[in-house]
């Protein structure tokens, strides 16, 4: 009888049918895409994205330049130099990342022993040119600013992990 | 009459031909439609990874592992990490091992849900694809909960893993399982019986047993051949002695067999993953030899010991003993070994990679050899390159 229900199959298109009936199922199901400058996928608190330099809540910066962060980067994307400000503290002059060379690889974060620098959840800073992507300090410092509530939110999520 | 002298004409596959799954070049001599020469182009997307890794400390050097095969990160870093542990001689505690089982197969079924349904869209399906990135994306999820990257994960590390798995992660997995099984047939329902995809694929690109282990074909391209050989079984690492799975094996050693081994992986895949939460230990998720990983950040603030260990581990890293070792772990392509030679400082000495794709894309003369060119992608499909760890 097999080879009746092979020319069965063979005639009537019981595979096309079969994988038609199936795709058209497929259209009366939930969509899965995302509107995406309206919609965004999750992101959990892990989630390495564009750096920050932070701030402590007196607004003094957390950074005490002891170039961790640039020792173990991968990359060797992060140059920073250091110096005694006026009032005798230890604080960096220079802080570069060069976000070309960044491969998001999470170790300067791990690195830090005073969460200064982070990798914080924004993934949408895409420029127009690859100078912009050379960040310094201020930048940085810029965006610690700017993402604070997040990044702050996301080390406490993350806190008992770590 | 005289006779008309007619030459063989040569055809550029790629490197920007949308089947040649990356930046392959495919130098095709042609006679009518017929291939008779078949030369791969390589090296357009060489960076020079084993050079890099001579210049990094063995922590440096894990996040270059996932930018190999970036189809399955997980299973690249693993390789990586066993050569160094077997190195180092450092015992893994349980749940490390569980976690990193419960990744690595994570990233098989990764693997296979976009080689699978990249293989339908060389034949000329494109539906599949669409439905296996859905479910690709949804791994990556996982992948992103726990590494805090869709892709580059630099996730397992010497000496176990990163981070522990954040609270709920494991019942999400085990929850998305079933769904998952789901979609396998749905794949199955729209191409194992089509005739087209059959057409395509039946009989396409055989590899005979012998030539298989001459050419030093892994994974799925040797099981299609009918050889049941697979490092989770043959040597087992970390925990799969302990778990029950199948290592499917096809007949023919074409096209269609490895499709059909690769689906059937999915889901012993996915019985694995079942298994591996079910089983899943508690205890630390990597090991307390603070000589290897850095302590906890808690630890970190608190004692002087630690922060003098975090310190010197984020600056000098670990030295390793001199002495050279192989470790290989069944990748979804093949063995992925990585060789590694230690001259005692915290740098290897030399770094060789082992990677299955290399091995499987110089067969693809022989495989071409009298096929027609449409088959040339259904057999570069079912090969399952991916050019981050060909040119390495």
């Amino acid at each position: 009888m097999s080879f009746l229900d092979s020319g069965a199959r063979m005639l009537l298109l019981k595979d096309m049918a079969k994988g038609l009936a199936l795709t058209f199922k497929y259209m009366f199901r939930k969509r899965v895409t995302l509107n995406y400058p309206y919609e965004k996928g999750p992101l959990s608190p892990r989630f390495r994205g564009e750096h920050a330099l932070r701030r402590y809540a007196t607004g003094e910066e957390r950074c005490i330049a002891c170039k961790l962060c640039e020792a173990i980067c991968p990359a060797q994307a992060i140059t920073i130099e250091a110096e005694p400000r006026d009032d005798g503290q230890r604080r960096t002059t220079r802080y570069d990342i060069d976000m070309t060379k960044c491969i998001y690889c999470g170790f300067c974060q791990e690195a830090c022993p005073v969460d200064a620098i982070v990798e914080g959840p924004n993934f949408e800073f895409a420029t127009e040119t690859r100078e912009e992507l050379m960040y310094n300090k201020d930048k940085l410092l810029a965006n610690g600013d700017r993402w604070e509530y997040e990044i702050a939110k996301n080390i406490a999520a993350d806190a008992p992990y770590r | 009459m005289a006779d008309i002298q007619i030459n063989n004409y040569a055809l550029n596959f790629g490197p920007q031909h949308p089947a040649a799954h990356g930046v392959l070049r495919l130098v095709i001599e042609l006679d009518g439609e017929v291939i008779e020469r078949c030369d791969p182009h390589i090296g357009l997307l060489h960076r020079g990874t084993e050079k890099l890794i001579e210049y990094k400390t063995y922590v440096q050097a894990l996040p270059y592992f996932d930018r190999l095969d970036y189809v399955a990160p997980m299973n690249m870093e693993h390789s990586y990490v066993l050569a160094v542990e077997k190195l180092l001689g450092l015992k893994l505690p349980r749940r490390a091992q569980y976690i990193r089982t419960l990744f690595a197969e994570i990233s098989r079924v990764l693997n296979h849900l976009l080689n699978v349904t990249t293989q339908a869209m060389d034949v000329g399906a494109t539906t599949p694809a669409l439905w296996g990135f859905e479910e690709r994306e949804k791994l990556m999820e996982f992948y992103e909960r726990v590494s805090g990257a869709r892709l580059h994960a630099a996730y397992f590390r010497p000496g176990g893993v990163h981070q522990d798995l954040p609270k709920g992660l494991a019942e999400d997995i085990h929850a998305y399982v079933p769904r998952c099984l789901k979609i396998l047939d749905d794949f199955e329902e729209l191409l194992t019986e089509n005739r087209i995809f059959k057409q395509r694929n039946v009989d396409i690109g055989v590899v005979t047993q012998q030539d298989a282990l001459d050419w030093g074909m892994t994974g799925p391209m040797l099981r299609s051949t009918g050889v049941a050989w697979d490092l989770r079984k043959a040597q087992p690492y970390e925990v799969y002695d302990e778990l029950d799975f199948d290592i499917p094996v096809g007949k023919n050693g074409d096209c269609y067999d490895r499709y059909l081994i690769r689906l059937e992986e999915m889901r012993q895949s996915l019985s694995i993953i079942r298994q591996c939460i079910e089983k899943m230990p508690d205890g630390p998720h990597s090991t307390l030899d603070h000589k290897v990983v850095p302590p906890a950040r808690a630890d970190m603030k608190r004692s002087m010991e630690s922060l003098i260990h975090h310190f010197k581990l984020y600056t000098e890293g670990f030295k390793v003993p001199a002495g050279e070792v192989y470790a290989a772990t069944e990748a979804p392509k093949g063995e992925f070994g990585v060789y590694l030679v230690s001259d005692g400082t915290n740098r290897p000495y030399r770094c060789k990679i082992r990677s299955p794709s290399f091995v499987h894309l110089s067969a693809t003369d022989y495989m071409c050899k009298g096929h027609q060119l449409a088959d040339a992608a259904a057999i570069v499909g079912s090969l399952d390159i991916v050019f981050g760890e060909i040119d390495r």
